[in-house]
């Protein structure tokens, strides 16, 4: 495929602005002097380079994508047309309050559902994905902490088992990372967690249901050994989409959550964003909450500032439109939805579970949550055959793969999450394709290191790529 | 009720049963969430809408907002024109509904697409390298903040003509790090060289520039990286993508890393968001930029082709030692810019630059003569503070206006007002504007 540069010609252009009127005078900053390489193309050359390029982009809607960890359940069509309403996508965000009273309307709704939802007593939707809740949420652990002269909680406990995002947001809020083991469930081990506590303890982060798609049975006595210990309990919202309506955060003794918009509430993963990461807290914390919040007053709703808030993690309240659309959302689905969605993904991941079982051997002998952990570690030692192997196969047969070699403490590990917007049918045809799979892999290993066959490019040359790195166009001299 | 759940009731029975479960409530005991900790009864959330009405609710809260016909409002989001072209290209199911691309032989269009974005954020802002991209213009200076620290260069200067929203999120950031953060004051609208020329010291590791800056005048970025470097610190420049189109670049200033709030780039205002973050450093800075980098390779058959790379870098191979926790970032956003830049080419922006620098060039004379007085003095691109005699006639101008349905500027305190004027401003509406200021002035 031609890089858009290359389909440059000088003097090509569209005509989208008037010219200048520059009257009399010429600008008086100091110029750019150096020539400005953006492509000259006229608009139907732009329309098709996009166009040949989605065309080897893999969306939702060009089949099952049951990438772990990642719930890429389809998004509803309506959402996109209710956020691209010229009502909301031409506000700015500093007119004054009376001329953004529904804007606020969206906004305290939206908080009110996501705290009904995750049992907790206020949120903040100012952080933009998850990993900016993870660290909006530590920072009002430590805001908390230091408020009451608690400095010496200098410790966050993450088992081992967690997204790389925790640990990552725990050390940008400034604390050690202990990491706890896991048992041999693949949940929490409470022995090394109740000695891992302590007076220098900050706090836990967790996922629950976990990594490996299990739901913790031991989630009342983990949050009560933190507590009692003196920190507090921080919820990773990745997996709620398997519990939200069942079971809360908040009821299992979680004090800050945050969710991703862009999973559990069907928002679009946009290639890698716009996501949104709403953080949600116990009331004891919500003073610390970033930027402005939606309150009433005399009638209408108006932003206002808490107290000791941890300042702001990004400019403006947050990605409104995202916002925009996890509420049609959610009030597409309403209260009876909610459960019935997480019930049907828990249903459908341990249907796929249920298909696979005989052939893929899984990482736990469990009931599963929403997604499941497969370990192709004896396929490995026997014939040769990895897990990248077996998911760049699945490419063949029209699947997106699921997440390789996550959690780390499974070896040769593929994480599959169908989601509860996949048909019965479509599970029964995934599973087949991941038979068929497994027995090409045994009959013919050497074949299977070269998959995928269908695709124009195949099996790119990572250690290159990060070895002598380009990343950027070279026009020459 | 919309679930999208598409099993209907009697294949979810036959599953369960598949499974050897006796209902839903069978499942969830026995993926062990303890009974009594279950939510007995429903949410307290609004009951399930059809699409039509969801529809309705959220059609009426878009109309309880003022969308206003002429705006002079900035200060960190700006109206700018956006060509079709860039809705169109974005709304492809492709690359609306993707994942961030790990599997590269699935997601060679939106590989190549940040590709290209990287490049045509180096050529703005003439640096060596880009990433593809982080949250928004605040996050990306403290992101850029975070690659200039290290065990011996703990602070961080900013200057006080940078917007105090980025200003705010870096002061956040810095308190997770236990990093110090000082001010340097500014002085007749822009950075006062010889304040930091008193506050530099071994310890500090960045100063932070916006340009141009907050009051919209250009800094002397040059000047300011000489000082800066003289001391073994590094500069970080905030700019505006439009203005790189004429200003000088931070490449040709000495700047160490280009950052910026990406929304002019065809974004809609949306309330605040979703924006984006640009971000490009000097070569040798390259392995410590945050978040994804997509490079060039080969694949087994030698074509050119594209991949994730640099990932070492990243918290799901570094964990805890990873410079940032960024995961999910604004990958449409970037693709936004990509296609608003793609389509404008060199000499759309320029045009769209040069009418935002002269239409606030006439803008400012329009409403000095109508009696708003001129704060500064230094070379501005579309962006600009005048004041009001006092604080209640500068409200007062902004209430006649908005009652001729125009957003006038911000205020700042004391009758100063920040004004800002785009290529979406005609004539006749600037004129309309000036005409009800002196109004309002009148004695």
């Amino acid at each position: 495929m031609k890089l858009i540069f290359e389909r440059s010609v000088l003097g090509r252009g569209t005509d989208y602005i008037p010219e200048p009127d520059m009257g009399m005078t010429a600008p008086d900053f100091k110029p750019r002097e150096r020539k400005l390489n953006l492509p000259q193309l006229s608009e139907v050359q732009v329309d098709r380079h996009y166009t040949e390029l989605a065309g080897e982009t893999r969306g939702v809607n060009g089949g099952f994508y049951p990438l772990g960890s990642c719930t890429m359940k389809y998004n509803p069509a309506m959402a996109e047309d209710l956020a691209a309403l010229p009502g909301f996508t031409g506000v700015h965000p500093l007119q004054g309050d009376e001329s953004v009273q529904g804007c606020l309307e969206v906004m305290r709704l939206t908080e009110k559902c996501l705290a009904e939802i995750t049992g907790m007593d206020a949120v903040t939707l100012q952080p933009a994905a998850g990993a900016h809740g993870e660290f909006t949420g530590l920072m009002l652990i430590k805001a908390w902490h230091v408020s009451r002269g608690q400095t010496g909680r200098t410790k966050i406990l993450v088992p081992d088992s967690a997204h790389g995002t925790n640990p990552a947001s725990a050390a940008m809020a400034g604390f050690e990372v202990v990491n706890i083991p896991s048992d041999e469930n693949g949940c929490v081990d409470l022995q090394a967690l109740r000695a891992a506590a302590g007076d220098d303890t900050a706090g836990l982060m967790l996922t629950n249901p976990n990594t490996v798609g299990l739901f913790d049975p031991n989630i009342a006595d983990i949050t009560r050994i933190v507590h009692e210990a003196g920190g507090l309990c921080y919820y990773d919202g990745a997996n709620l989409n398997a519990v939200m309506g069942i079971v809360r955060p908040g009821d299992m003794g979680f004090d800050v959550v945050h969710v991703n918009l862009h999973k559990t509430f069907a928002t679009p993963h946009g290639g890698g964003g716009p996501g949104s990461g709403p953080v949600g807290c116990k009331k004891f914390l919500s003073g610390f909450l970033p930027g402005w919040r939606v309150n009433e007053k005399d009638g209408a709703l108006v932003r206002e500032e808490a107290k000791d808030r941890v300042g702001d993690v990004r400019s403006f309240g947050g990605n409104f439109l995202v916002v925009v659309k996890a509420l049609a959302y959610i009030l597409s689905i309403g209260r009876e939805g909610v459960p019935a969605t997480a019930a049907n993904a828990v249903l459908n991941a341990n249907y796929l579970m249920h298909l696979l079982k005989g052939a893929y051997p899984m990482a736990f002998d469990a009931v599963c949550m929403h997604e499941f952990v497969m370990t192709l570690e004896g396929l490995k030692e026997e014939t040769g055959v990895s897990a990248l192997d077996i998911a760049k196969a699945l490419i063949d047969h029209g699947i997106h793969p699921p997440t390789m070699y996550f959690p780390l403490i499974v070896h040769e590990a593929l994480m599959a999450e169908p989601t509860e917007t996949e048909t019965k049918e479509t599970l029964e045809d995934a599973a087949r394709a991941f038979l068929e799979v497994l027995q090409d892999a045994r009959s013919d290993p050497e074949k299977a290191h070269t998959a995928p066959l269908t695709t124009r490019i195949r099996r790119p040359d990572e250690v290159k790529a990060a070895r002598k790195p380009v990343i950027r166009y070279d026009f020459g001299a | 009720m919309g679930t999208y759940v598409p099993n209907t009731e009697k294949e979810q029975r036959e599953m369960l049963e598949a499974c050897g479960f006796q209902s839903f409530d069978d499942m969830y005991a026995r993926a062990g969430i303890p009974g009594e900790m279950r939510l007995k009864g429903d949410l307290a959330i609004p009951s399930a809408g059809t699409e039509m009405e969801v529809r309705r609710t959220l059609e009426k809260a878009a109309r309880k907002n003022r969308v206003y016909a002429s705006v002079f409002r900035g200060a960190g989001a700006y109206r700018h024109y956006i060509p079709s072209i860039v809705g169109e290209v974005c709304g492809k199911e492709e690359f609306r509904t993707a994942y961030t691309p790990y599997q590269a032989e699935i997601s060679q269009g939106l590989l190549q697409s940040i590709f290209e974005y990287q490049t045509e954020i180096c050529e703005l802002t003439g640096m060596a390298a880009s990433n593809a991209g982080v949250y928004d213009g605040a996050t990306a200076v403290a992101e850029g903040c975070e690659m200039c620290r290290d065990k011996k260069r703990r602070k961080v200067l900013v200057s006080g003509a940078v917007d105090p929203k980025i200003v705010s999120v870096v002061r956040t950031y810095a308190f997770g790090r236990g990093a110090e953060v000082a001010v340097v004051p500014e002085k007749d609208g822009a950075t006062d060289p010889d304040a930091l020329r008193g506050m530099l010291d071994g310890e500090t590791a960045c100063l932070v520039i916006q340009q141009p800056n907050f009051f919209g005048c250009e800094e002397d970025a040059g000047a300011l990286a000489e000082t800066v470097h003289a001391s073994g610190a590094k500069l970080i420049m905030s700019c505006n993508p439009i203005a790189l189109a004429v200003m000088r670049t931070p490449g040709e200033c000495g700047a160490d890393i280009a950052v910026g709030e990406g929304q002019p780039l065809g974004m809609p205002l949306g309330f605040g968001g979703p924006y984006l973050g640009f971000m490009a450093a000097e070569e040798k800075m390259v392995r410590r930029l945050p978040g994804r980098i997509v490079g060039e390779t080969t694949d087994i058959n030698g074509q050119r082709c594209y991949v994730l790379t640099m990932q070492a870098r990243e918290q799901h191979i570094r964990r805890e030692k990873a410079g940032s926790n960024i995961c999910s970032n604004e990958a449409l956003c970037a693709l936004t810019a990509a296609v608003y830049l793609a389509a404008m080419g060199p000499e759309g922006l320029r045009k769209t630059a040069l009418s935002c620098w002269a239409n606030a060039h006439y803008l400012r004379e329009k409403l000095s003569e109508a009696g708003l007085e001129k704060v500064h003095s230094r070379p501005f691109f579309h962006e600009f503070v005048m004041r009001a005699p006092g604080e209640k006639q500068a409200r007062d101008i902004l209430r006649a206006l908005d009652g001729a349905d125009i957003l006038g500027g911000l205020l700042l305190g004391d009758g100063r007002m920040l004004w800002c004027a785009t290529e979406m401003n005609d004539r006749d509406s600037m004129d309309r504007a000036a005409d009800i200021v002196k109004e309002v002035l009148k004695p």
